[in-house]
């Protein structure tokens, strides 16, 4: 009996195979990104990973981050990130979005293990929706977890956390580069409307 | 000589007219000059650019390629050692109790588990894990057998996802059945030993081997279904209780077999619903007793797990239902159950308090006083998501004259 249950499972498996469940790839990153823009078009640049950028983003992943740069997609104050971290034993592709230093969206793009696959349900995602970071670059937001997904729910909260200080160092050097123009601006006007006085009278 | 004076001032106008201006054809050569120049600098800055752009190129490809081969997934799982992973997990444990109606006490420092464990990746598909466990510190050789530690290897099977929400394992696993068997990490509860329900009742931790399939039937519910090796309680030997029944898969009798089935909920955050069923064959595994050959048992068991912000409340029901027949064994031994509430508050990150009320019978089906219950209250801190050190106080109290011990429990346990 209990033989032909299993067997049954078994072949039930195969039958619900498509069904969008379990492990695998739900959404490929262009795909993702031409969501979160769309109609309009972002445009894809890179955050270049600084020793204190790596030390810091360090801190809020718990292990050291590799790479040089980071790349994320961005239309004026939105950015968009997929980055992946693992969770038991392997890597969650994880899309996550900003907008005006809040999370606008989180999305699992790819889960791999063969459990923990809870945090990829909208129910759990809507949870970071309006997160901020705090001074000690921390989620502001509480974030009830899944028993037994634990290191799951952990990956994809770091890498929310990670997405928010990226998503923050991006506008911070947008707003130093906007003001050196500005100043840059401003004495070019003085150039022009009071010369430097150079003859000899 | 006004005339001589004028053509001299006439004479320097001109010579001074002819330095100033070149004439045509000197401008002509200038303009040449010029263009030359010009033409010479566009083709260094036409030059220039494209250098640029070929530098463009191939930073990008430099960087596409130093990613692809520090950060992609590829990588990460290229070598064997990306395959191989390893783990563990351990608890000290120190006890101070004593009782008031026995002579019965327990005062002792003991590292009650240090596990490590081993898995490796085969492929995106096919897995291994196994956990191996080293109870009390030390296994000694003795001449009577008797030993304080034990050396177990609670898991060990292969795991294979034959479709993308359904897999498989077979070998040596923990049972999908209450709360703590399969995830037991020390900082994963509340309280420095484990609850007594699922301990005595249930019995955690209870490994078989055989074979389980599980996977997502529909968001948020998932099943487990398995075919194992069953208890043995020796009822020669005059066991009655659950618990004794554990062979650890250590030339286990598998005279008749078990089946578990499980159905789980953990569709909304913070909220966990399952329920599970057991069948055992025949506990007796073949042997007889009192003129009896078969002894069969069902495990109904019942738990939710809900976390809210601060809060957290667990709450387990577990019932035995075995064949009638192990009461010559020991009377009120076919009814054997138990059931816990554990609510918790965390008052910060790293600071949690919890409230424990346990109440289990091995005997429940004897109109005797068989009943115990226990009472918990305690704390754990947090050092790292990882690491926690555990304080809390228990009172048992126990019918039938049965030792009730009372004291506290000191503990540090850690998992990497």
């Amino acid at each position: 009996m209990a033989l032909l249950l299993a067997i049954a499972l078994f072949f039930s498996g195969a039958v619900f195979s498509t069904a969008v469940l379990g492990k695998g790839v739900y959404q490929t990153t262009p795909e993702f990104i031409t969501d979160v823009f769309s109609p309009e078009e972002s445009q894809q640049e890179y955050l270049w990973l600084t020793p204190e950028l790596k030390a810091s983003a360090g801190d809020i992943m718990k292990h050291s981050v590799r790479g040089l740069r980071v790349r994320y997609w961005r239309l004026g104050v939105k950015t968009a990130w997929v980055m992946e971290e693992i969770g038991k034993e392997l890597p969650i592709t994880i899309g996550v979005v900003i907008n005006q230093g809040s999370v606008e969206q989180v999305k699992i793009l790819a889960f791999r293990e063969s459990r923990g696959w809870e945090v990829r349900y909208p129910a759990f995602t809507a949870q970071y929706l309006g997160a901020q970071m705090t001074p000690d670059k921390k989620m502001d937001t509480h974030v009830d977890g899944i028993t037994g997904a634990t290191l799951s729910v952990r990956a994809v909260t770091k890498i929310a956390t990670l997405a928010l200080f990226y998503h923050q160092e991006v506008i911070a050097a947008q707003d130093k580069s906007s003001q050196n123009k500005l100043l840059q601006s401003k004495l070019s006007q003085n150039k022009e409307t009071s010369p430097l006085v150079t003859e000899t009278p | 000589m006004y005339k001589k004076l004028l053509a001299t001032i006439l004479g320097l106008n001109i010579a001074v007219a002819a330095q100033a201006t070149p004439s045509l054809e000197e401008m002509w050569t200038l303009i040449q000059q010029q263009q030359a120049e010009i033409t010479q600098l566009k083709a260094e800055v036409s030059s220039t650019e494209e250098r640029i752009t070929q530098t463009e190129v191939k930073t990008e490809a430099t960087f596409a390629a130093v990613e692809e081969v520090t950060a992609g997934p590829v990588a990460k799982l290229a070598d064997w050692a990306d395959k191989t992973s390893i783990g563990g997990y351990g608890e000290l444990h120190y006890n101070n109790l004593s009782s008031d109606n026995s002579t019965e006490s327990k005062d002792e420092m003991d590292l009650h588990r240090f596990v490590v464990f081993f898995g490796h990746q085969f492929n995106d598909d096919l897995r291994f894990f196994s956990e191996l466990e080293v109870e009390h510190s030390l296994v000694k050789d003795t001449d009577d057998g008797s030993n304080d530690g034990e050396v177990e290897i609670e898991q060990a099977f292969v795991e294979w996802d034959y479709t993308q929400n359904h897999r498989a394992k077979a070998g040596v696993f923990l049972l999908p059945t209450g709360i703590i068997n399969e995830t037991h990490e020390p900082e994963t509860f509340y309280g420095v030993e484990r609850n007594p329900v699922e301990k005595n009742i249930i019995p955690a931790t209870w490994w078989e081997g055989g074979m389980m399939l599980s996977g997502e039937i529909a968001e948020g519910f998932s099943y487990d279904a398995g075919v194992h090796s069953g208890l043995f309680i020796d009822p020669n030997d005059g066991k009655s209780k659950i618990r004794d029944g554990r062979q650890k898969v250590s030339k286990a009798k598998a005279d008749d077999l078990a089946y578990t089935g499980r159905l789980k909920y953990t569709g909304m955050p913070g909220l966990e619903l399952a329920a599970t069923v057991q069948y055992q064959s025949d506990v007796w595994q073949g042997d007889t007793f009192a003129g009896e050959e078969e002894a069969d048992a069902t495990l109904w068991e019942l738990h939710g797990i809900y976390n809210h912000g601060p809060f957290g409340l667990r709450a387990l029901y577990a019932h035995w239902d075995i064949d009638d027949v192990i009461e010559s064994v020991k009377a009120g031994a076919d009814e054997q159950e138990g059931f816990y509430i554990e609510p918790s508050y965390r008052l910060t990150e790293k600071l949690g308090f919890f409230a424990r009320y346990s109440e289990w019978d091995n005997q429940a089906s004897d109109s005797s006083d068989t009943e115990k219950r226990q009472y918990d209250i305690g704390l754990n801190y947090w050092l790292d998501d990882h690491v926690v050190l555990k304080a809390d106080y228990m009172q048992e109290d126990a019918e039938g004259g049965e030792p009730e011990l009372h004291g506290f429990n000191l503990g540090v346990g850690w998992s990497f």
